[in-house]
């Protein structure tokens, strides 16, 4: 069996760049129907050792043994070009997952946080993690039927954000309105690497 | 996650006792990579002429090294095997050790790189 493929080292040319977005924000709020609407949707399953820490979390505190939880993300991938891929990423939302996130997160060109505003409490903690971790997020108010509409500042204000993130309308079934939140992330993004001192 | 029976004394999960969930058998019972560890878009990468002794091999190994012959992300192998990517890392931190393989990156040169951040929103605005 031959194996044509790359040397180690070789030019950055012909490996594709590729960038990770974050799909977040509380349970039903839409994450999988952005991701689906979006992008071919794809199965994508982790499974990993509980810490310690996420072991307490999952109240088996007191119980020293190892054990693994199967956890199932969202995972879609959109080629933009050959050689630039972008991949999103759905958060696992429950807590007790939340020790998986720092790797999402890690070199991710940002984040959209998912918003339903009959729960709007349950994206707080995504925002906190975003802010904390001074990542670029938009907030992406899921327009669900017959659900009363709230004026962007009325949300922006309920979310207490302390960032210049963008609060944006979507429909998340819609693709071309799960397009334009991303195109939003990345237009936020660059304006804030515009900002951002040099060598940073 | 725990045996169905309750039975969760010592003998099954000491260090010696592997592992307690299915896919892991895949991996000799590591829940580990070996080596220095990857982003789950890290590229992985088949080393052209590299030979295979397959007879070393699990099936899984083997189709990772079909698939890699272009670079290919860590993360879709996991979702083309129907692997937790846990598993997948090992199998191909392995491929790594015995240098069939190498694992890059990911290649993304700084997400503050303006052109780059422009080069994404147009080419979404076009999706």
């Amino acid at each position: 069996m031959a194996f044509d493929a790359y040397e180690p080292g070789l030019p950055a040319a012909g490996i594709p760049v590729t960038i990770k977005i974050l799909i977040a924000g509380g349970f039903g709020a839409g994450k999988t129907t952005m991701v689906g609407s979006v992008s071919e949707i794809r199965p994508l399953r982790t499974e990993e050792v509980l810490s310690e820490r996420s072991a307490l979390v999952d109240s088996l505190d007191g119980v020293e043994r190892k054990a693994t939880t199967t956890v199932a993300m969202d995972f879609g991938r959109i080629t933009i070009r050959e050689d630039l891929l972008v991949y999103l990423f759905g958060t696992p939302g429950q807590e007790r997952f939340w020790f998986m996130w720092d790797e999402l997160a890690f070199g991710a060109l940002g984040a959209v946080v998912m918003a339903d505003t009959r729960r709007l409490a349950d994206c707080f903690p995504s925002v906190d993690y975003f802010e904390r971790h001074d990542m670029p997020f938009v907030v992406a108010v899921n327009c669900f039927e017959g659900v009363r509409r709230y004026p962007l500042d009325a949300v922006r204000k309920a979310l207490q954000l302390s960032s210049d993130s963008p609060v944006v309308l979507c429909d998340a079934r819609r693709r071309e309105s799960s397009r334009n939140v991303l195109v939003t992330l990345a237009e936020h993004a660059l304006l804030r690497s515009s900002r951002a001192p040099a060598g940073v | 996650m725990f045996p169905p029976d309750g039975h969760v004394d010592g003998q099954w999960v000491d260090e010696d006792a592997g592992p307690v969930v299915r896919p892991y058998a895949l991996t000799g019972g590591r829940t580990r990579p070996v080596g220095e560890s990857f982003d789950l878009l890290a590229l992985v990468c088949a080393v052209r002429g590299a030979v295979p002794d397959i007879t070393q091999l699990e099936p899984e190994q083997l189709i990772v090294l079909r698939k890699c012959r272009v670079p290919i992300p860590a993360a879709d192998l996991a979702s083309d095997l129907d692997l937790p990517l846990g598993v997948v890392r090992i199998l191909i931190s392995d491929l790594r050790e015995r240098g069939l393989v190498t694992v890059h990156g990911p290649v993304s040169p700084g997400l503050t790189d303006p052109q780059l951040l422009r080069d994404v929103a147009d080419g979404l605005r076009r999706i």
